[in-house]
C-alpha cells in the first residue's frame, strides 16, 4: 500500500493504461454512448467492469469518463455539488493517477464534469459534457423490479403506472412529494431517472447545449441526453412541476436563486444555508470582494 | 302498429374459430368457435376442470392457443386476427378497449395504491394528465360502484371482497371498454354480497352497453346477466343457446343435471 | 466557521491510508506475513477470494488478502478491480473434469463406486475441538499423511455419467453457440445456463449457502442427493488458431459438484433424474454444493415446476449474488447525501407545517 499511495501522490502511474480502462473496453463503451445518445433517454445495457472504486460509488460515471477523456481534456469532479467533498476528491485523484489530465473546479474551463447528486449552477456550454453517476437507472424498477418487465413498459411506452405513483402523492400530501431522482421523460418517448440531483436541477437539462452522460455500473446500463433535447419533468396539468425554493439565501453569498445546503453550526438549533455548488459560491463571493473594494476605490 | 324495421344484425365484436388448447395430455378446451355482438352478454357455464378458464385465458390474450383464430373487430382498424397482433398492439388493446375482471381482486388491482389511484390508472395510461379531472371521474366511478367516496384515498388492502371486486369492476369499466371478460366474478363472495354485486353489473353493463364474456360455475350468475349461454364439459361446447331457453328447457343431459342440482339446491 | 471541516479534504484521505497501513501492519515487533506463508498456511482463504474474485492466482489471492487485512469480501473487490485490466488473449477450451487428477472424490449415492470413494482432505470427520498445540509458535513435527497402499485408480469416471449410461438422469445438453460472458456482457432475462453457472460460479459463498439452505426448508421444494463431489487437478487448455492443435497453459485445482435431483418426465420421456451443477476454483466444497443446488432450484421453469420460492426466481437471485455489487451499493450509502436529504427535509418541513395548520383549521371551526 506505502508504494501505492506513493504512486498517488506522485501523478501518473505507469502501471495502467491511460484512464485504466483498455482501449478495446473504452470503444465499447463509446459505442454504447452513441447508441444512448441516438435514443435520447433510452437504457443501453452494457458490459459494465469492476472498477478499483466500489459499485454505488460512481463506477458508471467513472467509466464514461474514462472512455471519453482524452490529454488534452480538463476535468472537474463535484460530489454533492463541491469539489472537496470526499468522494469527488477521490475520483479526481483517480483520474489523475490513471490519466494524469488536467483538473479545475471552474465549470466554465471544464470540458468534462463528472457530478454525483447536482447539476451546477453555472449553465453548461456546447462542446461540454458532463457526466452523471448513477444507482438506479430505471426509473420503474421500484414498482416492478422484474428487469423483463420494465423493459416492455419502456418499449411499449406504457407510462401510466409512473404517473400513478404521482397521483398517489396529490391525493396523500395535496402535492407531489418526489424532491430528488424525479423522473422525466426524455424527447417525448423514454422515461427517465435524471439520477438523485434534487428536482430543483431538473429544468437544467431542458434544451442543454452540454451533452449529458449517464452511467451505472452496478446495473450496468447506460443512456444519455444529445445537447438541445427536451427534458420534460412528470407532472398533472393542474399540478404543474415546481422546484423547491428557500425563503432565505446563502450566508457565505447571498446568493437567493442557488441550492442550498443546511449546516448545523451548534448543538443549540443554530443553523446557515450556504450553496452546495462551491465552484459557484466561491465565485460570487470573490466578485462581491471585488465590488467592495472597487467601492472603496471610487 | 308498423311493425319496426327489421335491422341487420351488427356485425360481431369477437368471432372465435376453432380455438384449441391442451397442457401436454390434458385438455385445455377443444374446437372452440362461437362469437359476441356490440352489447351482447355471453354466459359460459361449467364445472371446474371443463375448460371454461383456459378458453376466457385463450380469449383475453393471456394464453397462447394451440390452434384457432380470435378475430376482433377493433374501433379505428376494423376486424383484426388478435394473434397476429404484435405484442405491444395487443398490450395496448387490453387496456384500451377490453376490460379484465379476474375472480381475486388481489390479481387485478394495486394492492399499495389508492382506491382513487387504481380506477385514474387506466385514464393516465392512455393520456389523461389532468388531476382533478382523473380524480373526479374515479369518484364518479366509485360512487357507481357504491364505494362511500370516504374511502377515495384509502387502499384496497383495508376493503371487504366485495368492495374489492367492486373497485376492480370500476378500474375496468372507467375507459369504457367496449369488451369486458369476466372470471367468476362472484367468486368467493357471501350470497348476500353476489347478488349485489351483480344486480350492479346488470345495470353497469346494460347502461353502458358493453359486451361481456363471463365465465362460471354459478348458474344464478348467467341467469341473471347473461343474453345467450355456453355449456363446456370436458374441454368442449355441449350445448349453447338463449340463456333462457337453455336454463328452462336444457337438451343436453349434463345441462339437465346442471340445471336440476341447482333447482334442488 | 466550521462549514469546511464539513467535507472532506485530501489530506483526511491520504490519512486515512496511512492509518489503514498501520492497522494492516499492526505490531512492527511481529513479524510480517509473506505471501507465500497466507498462500500455503490460509489455502482455503485464498481459494474463496480467487473464486469470487475470478482470478486464479494464488499470489495475487494472497496479495490481495494481505493487502485487505484478511477481509475476504474486500480483497475479491481488490482482485476483480485489477482483473478489469487484464488483456484477453483467448478463450479455453472446456476444462476435463473426467480427466482431473483426482485428490478426493466421493459420492453420497453409493456406497462403492468404480475408482472408488476417495476421502482426501476434508474437515468432514473432524471434531471440531479447538487445537491448542496449534498455538505453539513452533510447529511440533508436521505430520504426514500415509501413502495409500494401492494408487488411486487413473481413470474414475463421473458417477454421475454412469447414471447416465442407463439413461436415469437427464442428458447433458451441448449449449452450442456462443458462449455468454458476465464478465463483458450484462445479464438478460430469461437467463441461459451459461450465464446462471458464471453468475453462481462467482456468487457471494455465504449468500449462495443461505438460499441454498432455504430450498431445503419448504421454500424450494429440493431433495437433493450429492452425486459426486470431486476435488483435484485438471488442466486449462487453449487452441490457438495458427497452431490448430490444443496446448495447456496451467493446471489449476477445482472442486465440482453434481447433485441428482426429483424426477421428470413427460409424455415422450420416461421419468429421468435432473442434475445440478457447481463447480469452483479451489477447494470451495461448501459454495460448490450450494451453487449445484441452486443451479437446479433456478432450473424450475426450464423443468415445469412453479416458481414459488425466492431461489427459484432468477430476476431475484442472480442480480443479488455479486457480494462487490451489493457491498458497493449498501457501503455508498456512507457517502454524503446531503443533496437528497435537504430535499427530504424540506419536504417533511413543509408536511408537517401543512398538518399544523389543518389541525389548527379544524380547532378553530
Amino acid at each position: 500500500m506505502s508504494t501505492n499511495s506513493n504512486n498517488e501522490q506522485s501523478g501518473h502511474n505507469e502501471g495502467y493504461n491511460f484512464a485504466y480502462l483498455d482501449e478495446q473496453t473504452k470503444r465499447m463503451i463509446r459505442r454504447s454512448l452513441l447508441k444512448a445518445l441516438s435514443i435520447p433517454g433510452y437504457q443501453v445495457p452494457f458490459g459494465s467492469r469492476e472498477m478499483p472504486l466500489p459499485y454505488g460509488w460512481g463506477t458508471g460515471g467513472i467509466q464514461v469518463t474514462a472512455s471519453v477523456i482524452g490529454p488534452k481534456d480538463r476535468l472537474k469532479v463535484i460530489d454533492q455539488g463541491a469539489d472537496d467533498t470526499t468522494n469527488a476528491v477521490s475520483i479526481r485523484r483517480f483520474f489523475q493517477m490513471v490519466a494524469d489530465v488536467a483538473t479545475t473546479e471552474k465549470v466554465l474551463e471544464a470540458s468534462i464534469i463528472q457530478t454525483r447528486h447536482r447539476i451546477p449552477e453555472t449553465p453548461l456550454n456546447e462542446g461540454q459534457i458532463i457526466v452523471y453517476q448513477v444507482p438506479t437507472p430505471d426509473p420503474l424498477s421500484k414498482i416492478d423490479p422484474r428487469e423483463s418487465e420494465t423493459r416492455k413498459m419502456h418499449a411499449y411506452a406504457e407510462y401510466g403506472v409512473m404517473q400513478l405513483t404521482l397521483y398517489e402523492d396529490i391525493a396523500r400530501f395535496g402535492h407531489i412529494a418526489k424532491t430528488y431522482d424525479y423522473p422525466v421523460l426524455v424527447n417525448g418517448r423514454h422515461l427517465m431517472s435524471p439520477s438523485p440531483i434534487p428536482k430543483f436541477d431538473n429544468p437544467k437539462m431542458q434544451d442543454n447545449p452540454a451533452i449529458q452522460l449517464y452511467g451505472a455500473g452496478r446495473e450496468k446500463r447506460i443512456y444519455a441526453i444529445p445537447p438541445y433535447t427536451t427534458v420534460k419533468s412528470l407532472d398533472f396539468d393542474d399540478h404543474p412541476f415546481s422546484m423547491q425554493s428557500w425563503s432565505g439565501c446563502c450566508s457565505l453569498c447571498g446568493s437567493t436563486t442557488s441550492y442550498l445546503d443546511e449546516v448545523i453550526t451548534d448543538d443549540s438549533g443554530g443553523r446557515i444555508f450556504v450553496c452546495s455548488d462551491t465552484d459557484y459560491c466561491n465565485d460570487r463571493q470573490a466578485q462581491l470582494l471585488c465590488d467592495e473594494h472597487s467601492e472603496v476605490q471610487t | 302498429m308498423i311493425p319496426a324495421p327489421k335491422r341487420a344484425l351488427p356485425p360481431p365484436l369477437l368471432s372465435v374459430n376453432g380455438v384449441s388448447r391442451s397442457y401436454g395430455k390434458q385438455l385445455g378446451c377443444q374446437d372452440i368457435s362461437f362469437s359476441v355482438r356490440p352489447g351482447e352478454v355471453l354466459g359460459i357455464v361449467g364445472e371446474s376442470g371443463s375448460g371454461k378458464s383456459t378458453l376466457l385465458a385463450c380469449i383475453s390474450g393471456r394464453l397462447q392457443p394451440d390452434t384457432g383464430s380470435l378475430v376482433y373487430d377493433m374501433k379505428d382498424r376494423g376486424p383484426v386476427d388478435i394473434l397476429a397482433l404484435s405484442e405491444p398492439e395487443r398490450r395496448r388493446l387490453a387496456r384500451s378497449e377490453w376490460g379484465i375482471v379476474h375472480q381475486n381482486p388481489r390479481d387485478g388491482l394495486r394492492m399499495d395504491f389508492t382506491a382513487g389511484g387504481n380506477v385514474g390508472e387506466r385514464p393516465m395510461a392512455i393520456g389523461a394528465r389532468h388531476y382533478g379531472n382523473i380524480r373526479s371521474e374515479a369518484q364518479n366511478w366509485l360512487e357507481k360502484v357504491e364505494i362511500d367516496l370516504s374511502r377515495t384515498d384509502d387502499k384496497p388492502k383495508t376493503f371487504s371482497g366485495g368492495m374489492q371486486q367492486r373497485l376492480q369492476i370500476a378500474r375496468n369499466l372507467v375507459t369504457r371498454p367496449r369488451l369486458v371478460f369476466m372470471d367468476e366474478p362472484t367468486g368467493g363472495l357471501d350470497v348476500s354480497v353476489q347478488a349485489r354485486l351483480l344486480d350492479l353489473l346488470r345495470g353497469l353493463v346494460r347502461e353502458l352497453g358493453i359486451a361481456a364474456i363471463i365465465v362460471t360455475h354459478d348458474l344464478a350468475v348467467v341467469r341473471l346477466l347473461a343474453d345467450r349461454l355456453m355449456v363446456m364439459q370436458r374441454g368442449r361446447v355441449i350445448e349453447e343457446g338463449l340463456t333462457d331457453q337453455v336454463l328452462d328447457d336444457p337438451h343436453h343431459p349434463y345441462t339437465q343435471l346442471l340445471v336440476s342440482s341447482v333447482l334442488q339446491a | 466557521m466550521s462549514y469546511v471541516a464539513v467535507k472532506g479534504g485530501e489530506r483526511a484521505i491520504l490519512n486515512s491510508q496511512k492509518l489503514v497501513a498501520e492497522n494492516r501492519r499492526g505490531n512492527p515487533k511481529v513479524s510480517e506475513l509473506s505471501l507465500d506463508q497466507i498462500s500455503e498456511q490460509f489455502g482455503l482463504a485464498v481459494d474463496r477470494v480467487m473464486v469470487e474474485g475470478s482470478i486464479y492466482d494464488r499470489l495475487l489471492g494472497a496479495l490481495a488478502l494481505k493487502q485487505a487485512q484478511g477481509d475476504a469480501l474486500e480483497a475479491i473487490f481488490l482482485l476483480r478491480a485489477f482483473r478489469t485490466t487484464l488483456p484477453r488473449f483467448g478463450v479455453s477450451a472446456p476444462i476435463d473434469t473426467g480427466a482431473m487428477r483426482v485428490r478426493r472424490r466421493i459420492s453420497a449415492t453409493f456406497k462403492d463406486i468404480p475408482g472408488g470413494q476417495v476421502l482426501g482432505p476434508t474437515y468432514d470427520y473432524v471434531h471440531r475441538l479447538l487445537d491448542f498445540s496449534l498455538a505453539a509458535e513452533v510447529s511440533v513435527g508436521s505430520a504426514e499423511a500415509n501413502a495409500a497402499e494401492e494408487a488411486l485408480d487413473p481413470t474414475m469416471p463421473r458417477v454421475i455419467d454412469i447414471l447416465g449410461q442407463e439413461g436415469l438422469i437427464e442428458e447433458e445438453r451441448e449449449g452450442g453457440g456462443e458462449v455468454f460472458d458476465l464478465t463483458r456482457e450484462p445479464m438478460t432475462f430469461p437467463a441461459g445456463r451459461d450465464q446462471r453457472l458464471q453468475n453462481l460460479a462467482r456468487a457471494d459463498e455465504g449468500f449462495l449457502l443461505g438460499l441454498a439452505y432455504s430450498t431445503t426448508r419448504g421454500y424450494g421444494g429440493a431433495h437433493p442427493f450429492v452425486g459426486e463431489i470431486r476435488l483435484g487437478e485438471v488442466l486449462v487448455e487453449i487452441e490457438p488458431e495458427e497452431l490448430g492443435f490444443p496446448i495447456a497453459i496451467a493446471e489449476i485445482t477445482v472442486t465440482e459438484c453434481q447433485t441428482i435431483n426429483q424426477f421428470r418426465g413427460s409424455a415422450e420421456k420416461p421419468p429421468q433424474f435432473t442434475r445440478g451443477y457447481g463447480l469452483t476454483f479451489g477447494h470451495c466444497e461448501r459454495k460448490a454444493i450450494s451453487m449445484a443446488l441452486i443451479d437446479r432450484a433456478l432450473r424450475a421453469p426450464e423443468l415445469g415446476e412453479d416458481v414459488r420460492h425466492p431461489a427459484q426466481n432468477e430476476q431475484f437471485v442472480l442480480p443479488h449474488t455479486d457480494n462487490v455489487e451489493a457491498n458497493g451499493l449498501i457501503s455508498h450509502f456512507k457517502l454524503p447525501h446531503y443533496v437528497d436529504f435537504q430535499a427530504e427535509l424540506q419536504l417533511l418541513r413543509r408536511l408537517r407545517e401543512e398538518h399544523e395548520a389543518a389541525k389548527d383549521a379544524g380547532a378553530t371551526q
